[in-house]
């Protein structure tokens, strides 16, 4: 059977590209970046040059980019960093009710550590509202965490403003740029961010190596305490083929940005033109203020979990927000604070396109749900009583 | 996650749809995760279930101990039904994962709840 993936906000496919370059990392220049001979010295240099590669990208310092081991652990840096660094200041916290649970989970572990926190609401689309933002600020705010872009419904969060808020009442802003990243354009002068968390394999790199953007001057704890890695506040002797390769993904994905986003925008488009018109279904997240790989519906009466299966026994890989495939049995914190009732977050699905989705692809998808939805509808006592009390 | 029985019984489910002239309906909702299962049941003079109809609005552990369950309680006499607990419907199953045995609850409910409904519209009827 010819696989469909359409599951690339869960992880995507190491580029061939992006392999090759990793490969001699492994086995001959294998040195330990920290060691005075030539091995050693050799993948230094690859080390600095990644480094210089992903500033570039971001458009800043190379010594103000850390190589950790993923979104999660950037976010859990970036906040529990600078919580720890500036308490003196304030212990209070602003992010959204729609993060990723990186960033909910360690504010809410912080919480039991003393600090507070404010979880802003998030309109229908999922927006956040800058205004929110400067009202929630008080005087003992020392972090906003705000993401870029969300992971389930794709809306893309106005980080921009919000910076210049964080800017302008002296507040550190961090931004989880982990789906963003390679998706729409990221660079943190023009954007105006203090730290921002990005990940390797969302983008066709390796798994379990991601970065952060520490703007310099910003005051942080270290993370991990050891040796003097990452200018002493990461320890850990580098992973050096995982740089490598997220270095190199982060280049291929950032390059014809604009023209692959279009292509990947216009899919995505037939995705939510042809699925919407699926009746009794609805688009979650913003029209067009989304991210271009990311199509997220909801199709009343069925559950997201059944649909999920049935679309892999035909072969296509996607996701769903709902209870049933949750393990916690509540369904996506996202998908309710967008309003949406219980029952509606049930039946969830999310494709998440990549630069390798094809136009066949597409039309098969396009194809193959509709029946899927009719077939488990005929079983749905919901969808019975409602066609009844329609009558 | 799930065993070769539980998505063969989720891919052709036994047993579905509705019986209209039911003598006994039952529906019952999962608390945990908000899922909702309709059975029908079909019962003679002798109080055997001769037929046996599910709707399920739920995940793919839910839709197979449905029809699991209807195939299991199928030509059974009212008191058998009653019998029917989750754990053996999983185990007809080849099991289920930890966080889907609340799933085959529901199964056990809403057999019961089809029984009781029974009962109920037939008060002469005694299971014994
Ligand atoms: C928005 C967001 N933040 C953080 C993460 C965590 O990234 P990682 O899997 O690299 O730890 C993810 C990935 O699921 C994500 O989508
Ligand atoms: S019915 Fe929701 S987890 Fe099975």
């Amino acid at each position: 059977m010819n696989r469909i993936y359409m599951d690339n906000a869960a992880t995507t496919a190491v580029s061939r590209q992006v392999l090759d370059k990793m490969l001699p990392y492994f086995t001959d220049v294998y040195g330990n970046a920290s060691s005075i001979h030539g091995t050693g010295r050799d993948a230094r240099k690859a080390l600095e040059e990644a480094r210089r590669q992903v500033a570039s990208v971001l458009n800043c310092k190379p010594q103000e980019i850390y190589f950790t081991s993923g979104g999660s652990e950037s976010d859990n840096w970036a906040i529990k960093g600078t919580a720890f660094a500036n308490r003196r200041k304030g212990g209070h916290i602003i992010t959204s009710a729609i993060e990723h649970h990186a960033v909910l989970h360690t504010c809410q572990w912080l919480e039991k550590q003393g600090f507070t926190v404010t979880y802003l609401p998030v309109d229908e689309y999922g927006q956040v509202d800058p205004r929110d933002v400067e009202a929630a600020i008080t005087d003992k705010t020392i972090l906003i965490s705000v993401m870029a872009a969300n992971n389930e419904i794709g809306t893309i969060q106005p980080i921009r403003e919000i910076a210049r808020i964080a800017r302008a009442h002296q507040v550190y802003f961090h931004t989880d740029a982990v789906q963003a990243m390679g998706a729409i354009p990221m660079d943190v002068q023009e954007i105006g961010c203090d730290m921002l968390s990005l990940s390797a394999h969302k983008f066709h790199g390796p798994k379990g190596v991601g970065a952060l953007y520490i703007r310099q001057g910003v005051r942080i704890d270290n993370f991990m305490h050891g040796g003097a890695q990452e200018r002493g506040k990461r320890a850990t002797t580098e992973n050096i083929p995982g740089i490598v390769g997220l270095a190199e993904a982060l280049k291929l994905a950032t390059q014809d940005l604009e023209e692959k986003s279009a292509r990947i925008a216009a899919l995505r488009d037939q995705l939510i033109d042809g699925l919407t018109a699926i009746p009794y279904t609805r688009l979650n997240g913003h029209r067009t203020n989304r991210l271009p790989n990311n199509c997220n519906i909801s199709i009343r009466f069925v559950e997201g979990e059944a649909l999920l299966l049935r679309l892999d026994l035909a072969g296509i890989a996607a996701s769903s927000g709902s209870a049933c495939t949750s393990g916690s049995l509540d369904p996506s914190h996202v998908l309710l604070a967008i309003g949406l009732p219980h029952e509606i977050a049930h039946g969830s699905l999310r494709f998440s396109l990549s630069d390798a989705t094809t136009q066949e692809e597409v039309d098969t998808v396009l194809r193959t749900l509709p029946g899927i939805v009719e077939t488990l509808r005929s079983m749905s006592p919901l969808y019975a009583d409602f066609m009844e009390a329609q009558k | 996650m799930y065993s070769d029985k539980v998505l063969d019984h989720f891919s052709n489910p036994r047993n579905v749809g509705e019986i209209p002239d039911a003598d006994g309906v039952g529906t019952v909702g999962n608390a945990k995760c908000g899922d909702i299962m309709r059975m029908y049941l079909k019962v003679d003079d002798s109080g055997i279930i001769t037929d046996v109809k599910f709707k399920t609005f739920g995940c793919g552990a839910a839709i197979a101990t449905s029809s699991m369950a209807t195939e299991m309680v199928k030509g059974k006499t009212l008191k058998e039904a009653l019998k029917l607990t989750n754990a053996a419907v999983a185990e007809a199953l080849d099991g289920l994962p930890p966080v889907k045995m609340h799933c085959s609850l529901l199964a056990e409910e809403a057999v019961k709840a089809a029984v009781e409904d029974y009962m109920k519209k037939h008060p002469e009827a005694v299971i014994d």
